[in-house]
């Protein structure tokens, strides 16, 4: 629609030449569109060939964007009525073109765009063309969207989320409610999303404060946190955030028929021998940020979730209910769920804080990252709330490898080499070659990146754009040691390897490169 | 005579034969006619080269006193004759000293325009229409895309980002020869008065404007105090934008990176930049000006070079001008 309207404007081919240069549609529109009252130099296919071109050979000697002459090139569009009726480039508010959108036919929509367009200026006809394609990107977490309608309404933001699934555009109640004019928009839809209880980091010193025999430990799987909700026939699966993640994962959703909300996390595993045995994150990693998912992906690497938490069962919310409550009617409902795709987390039997800081580092199954600790009288609360809830994660990996690349960074970073591609040592001992493994950007001091920096700079071998190689020999390098969460088996990278979450941990200044790891390390920790 | 016969590309550069000269040549040749002095169009090493007065300062502050073998300074506006052919030089509104050079034999007259704009400039000398039968044209900016916006309207944002921001200073990158002058004197246009910081790299070439009367108001060098990062806060420092990715763009207080270019109608160029405050301000003509000045010609045939030449003979069929691209090599045509 949008490129038939601007090619009724402009030679189809010098559009075509812009665009390919551009590389955006709307931004090329947004920036081509002749307007009729300014210098229009366009050649419009219409008039090809009827105009004398002489005619326009007005004097340039004051800047063109001054030269109020109209240009015969271009047609002049007829008015629509809709300027004098205040249509005028005054009125273009997102509110009234969304509401004059959704009041038009199907039909009309072209020439109110048109409309719009001549009125706009460049930025402006940039908005509207991202708006009404759907293509607005705004890179803003919708955690930090609810947070700004909160702080905006002053209310809390638990009931923006509450809500959130409710709403539809254009959030004139919402807004409404907000802004003191109207009534809180009730939230009619099935299945809402109840935003999610976050546990605290802890280690042993902090636990020591607390009794342990309050607390019931469980494991923490390295999957999907997500919220699975069935309520009136309408199925849903939420990712912690409150996104609808339902449409990828089509096997779940049609073997969730209860009356409830469940927290729990979704892993991908095959039930065999009456029970399900979870797969790598790996295999979860192929049913992820899938907007399809083929027959053969759903059978080869099926979605289960392993259930924590029960919100909602028919019309008891639970919420409020301590957990050890909340924990045996889990237990209860569970058992009625189809066993293939609905399994209990197990509970970890412990004495001492010291027992639960030993068993987060040996977990039975590689797919968990640590423990969960949680007190048995606590309710359930959105949000990260001291105290009821903590996680102990299992120590990171280690490695130590040598730095190869380093890449210029953004923002404040811009004037450092700040992205660092590390490797480890493969082949004969004799004759060790490095091996790219992975990519880390953080982990470092303020004065540690002057410090890698000024090695990147001393030490450059080649430059490729904002890329540089530096010396990475076996007597001469710089050694990183990088801690990671866990390890992928990655046909994308030549290492065969790719690492979860690497970061710097320290500059080993003091160690040779060549007693850096080897791959064989890395290949013998994915077991 | 046939205009191919009078000028032609080869692979030094645009060759008249009749007149055994060259213009604008990218390797070292017996005689050069040079339209001005960016690097890519300004070579050392030939043997005789033919500028405005403007054009051979710029060419020996960039490359040294001996840049070439012998030199003859071009008059606006005066005739010369070279090997039959009628020569002459005429503004052409880029930088200090820019000008097209019109070449003429048997009634036929060929402009090879180098680069040029439009609007008004106060570092140098507006653009002259030169009536012609073949107008040589760059294409920079030769897409419909490109509408270069209000100069003061860009510098106003400037000016209102760095009195809104008085604690951070604002980086302004600009190529050191023409823009960073423009910047600087349309910045004074606008009234400010405050000390504008330069990098090293502009000095040499600032401090020419000013001898040739260019009022850049006063400038000081963008060296810092040791631990007096706060210097610059509230200040305007103008650099090459090469400089803003280096270690020396560290010794200014959050810097907001302005980049003042053609390129920045684009907003995936600003973006790839890491240009904050993208400012549109370009020494070449775009597409308006590109089109207009053809018209303005009256030239019956056009050669295009450096740019999106495909687009501007497109324009030019549409328009019913005869048009091919020129194919010349060894030409910036991303640089500004």
């Amino acid at each position: 629609m949008i490129r038939a309207l601007v090619e009724e404007r402009v030679d189809p081919v010098l559009f075509g030449y812009s665009y390919d240069f551009v590389g955006d549609l709307a931004e090329t529109v947004s920036l081509i569109w002749p307007v009729d009252d300014g210098p229009s130099p366009l050649p419009s296919p219409r008039t090809r060939g009827e105009g004398d071109l002489a005619k326009n050979a007005t004097s340039l000697a004051v800047a063109p964007s001054v030269a109020k002459k109209g240009s015969p090139l271009v047609t002049p569009l007829p008015r629509l009525q809709g300027r004098d009726e205040g249509w005028g480039q005054h009125d273009l508010s997102l509110a009234t073109i969304v509401e004059t959108l959704q009041r038009s036919s199907r039909s009309d929509g072209p020439r109110l765009v048109e409309r719009w367009l001549d009125a706009l200026d460049p930025p402006g006809r940039y908005a509207l063309l991202k708006l009404i394609t759907g293509g607005m990107r705004v890179g803003v977490s919708s955690r930090l969207v609810k947070q700004a309608l909160a702080d905006f309404g002053g209310k809390d933001v638990t009931e923006i989320e509450e809500l959130w699934h409710g709403l539809e555009i254009p959030y004139t109640d919402l807004f409404a409610w907000l802004g003191g004019t109207g009534p809180k928009p009730e939230s009619a839809a099935a299945a809402p999303f109840r935003p999610v209880m976050l546990a605290n980091p802890a280690d042993v010193e902090e636990l020591g404060r607390y009794d342990p025999a309050d607390y019931i430990a469980e494991w923490k799987w390295d999957g999907i946190r997500v919220q699975v909700t069935a309520e009136r026939g309408v199925g849903r699966i939420y990712s912690r955030t409150g996104d609808d993640i339902s449409k990828s994962f089509p096997d779940l959703l049609a073997a969730m028929d209860f009356e409830g909300s469940i927290d729990g996390e979704l892993l991908v595993g095959h039930f065999e021998n009456g029970a399900i045995r979870a797969g790598t994150f790996g295999d979860l990693q192929q049913r992820l940020n899938r907007k399809t998912v083929s027959a053969k992906q759903q059978a080869k690497f099926p979605a289960f979730v392993r259930a924590y938490d029960l919100l909602q069962q028919g019309a008891d919310d639970l919420r409020t209910e301590p957990f050890e409550t909340r924990r045996a009617r889990l237990e209860a409902f569970v058992a009625t769920l189809p066993p293939d795709r609905f399994d209990l987390s197990p509970l970890v039997a412990f004495e001492t804080w010291d027992a639960v800081a030993a068993r987060r580092n040996a977990p039975p199954a590689p797919i968990i990252e640590g423990l969960m600790l949680k007190h048995r009288r606590s309710t359930y609360v959105p949000g990260r709330p001291k105290g009821p809830w903590f996680k102990f994660k299992r120590d990171p990996f280690l490695i130590d490898a040598v730095l190869m690349y380093a890449q210029r960074g953004h923002g404040k970073r811009s004037s450092f080499y700040s992205d660092y591609t590390f490797g480890v040592w493969t082949g004969e001992a004799d004759d060790p070659a490095l091996v790219p493994v992975g990519k880390a950007y953080f982990g470092f001091t303020d004065e540690e990146l002057k410090q890698l920096d000024k090695f990147v700079r001393d030490n450059t071998i080649e430059r490729f754009g904002p890329v540089r190689s530096v010396r990475a020999e076996p007597d001469h390098g710089l050694v990183l040691e990088v801690a990671f969460e866990g390890l992928n088996r990655s046909a994308r990278h030549k290492s065969g390897v790719a690492m979860r979450f690497p970061r710097i941990s320290r500059l080993r200044w003091d160690k040779p490169p060549l007693e850096a790891d080897r791959l064989e390390t890395l290949e013998a920790m994915l077991g | 005579m046939k205009p191919d016969k009078l000028l032609h590309p080869t692979d030094k550069g645009l060759y008249c034969p009749p007149g055994d000269f060259y213009i604008d040549p990218v390797r070292p040749v017996g005689r050069a006619l040079i339209t001005h002095g960016h690097a890519d169009h300004a070579r050392a090493g030939h043997a005789h080269v033919m500028a405005t007065r403007e054009t051979l300062d710029i060419m020996a502050i960039r490359y040294g006193d001996n840049f070439a073998g012998a030199t003859q300074e071009a008059m606006l506006g005066e005739t010369v004759t070279i090997n039959g052919v009628t020569v002459s030089f005429h503004p052409a509104g880029h930088v200090l000293g820019s000008a097209q050079i019109a070449v003429e034999m048997d009634g036929t007259r060929i402009v090879a325009s180098g680069d040029y704009k439009r609007r008004a400039d106060p570092t140098c000398a507006g653009f002259e229409v030169v009536p012609c039968d073949v107008f040589i044209t760059e294409a920079t900016f030769g897409l419909p895309v490109f509408i270069h916006p209000d100069d003061g309207d860009e510098i106003a944002r400037l000016l209102d980002s760095v009195a809104r921001f008085p604690e951070r200073a604002h980086l302004v990158g600009a190529y050191a020869l023409g823009k960073a002058q423009r910047v600087i004197a349309l910045i004074r246009q606008a009234g400010y008065a405050e000390t504008i910081f330069i990098h090293g790299a502009m000095d040499k070439l600032c401090t020419y404007y000013q001898g040739q009367g260019v009022d850049l108001g006063p400038l000081a060098p963008a060296t810092i105090d040791k631990g007096a990062k706060d210097q610059f806060a509230g200040t305007i420092i103008v650099g090459p934008p090469s400089a803003f990715a280096d270690k020396w763009a560290r010794r200014f207080p959050d810097p907001v990176a302005c980049f003042a270019s053609g390129w920045m109608r684009v907003r995936q160029r600003a973006k790839q930049r890491g240009v904050e405050l993208p400012l549109i301000l370009s020494d070449h003509s775009d597409w308006n000006e590109l089109t207009q000045t053809i018209r303005d010609t009256g030239a019956s045939e056009v050669w295009v070079t450096h740019g999106r030449e495909e687009a501007l003979v497109r324009w030019c069929e549409l328009s019913q001008i005869r048009a091919k691209p020129l194919n010349l090599v060894g030409y910036e045509d991303e640089a500004e």
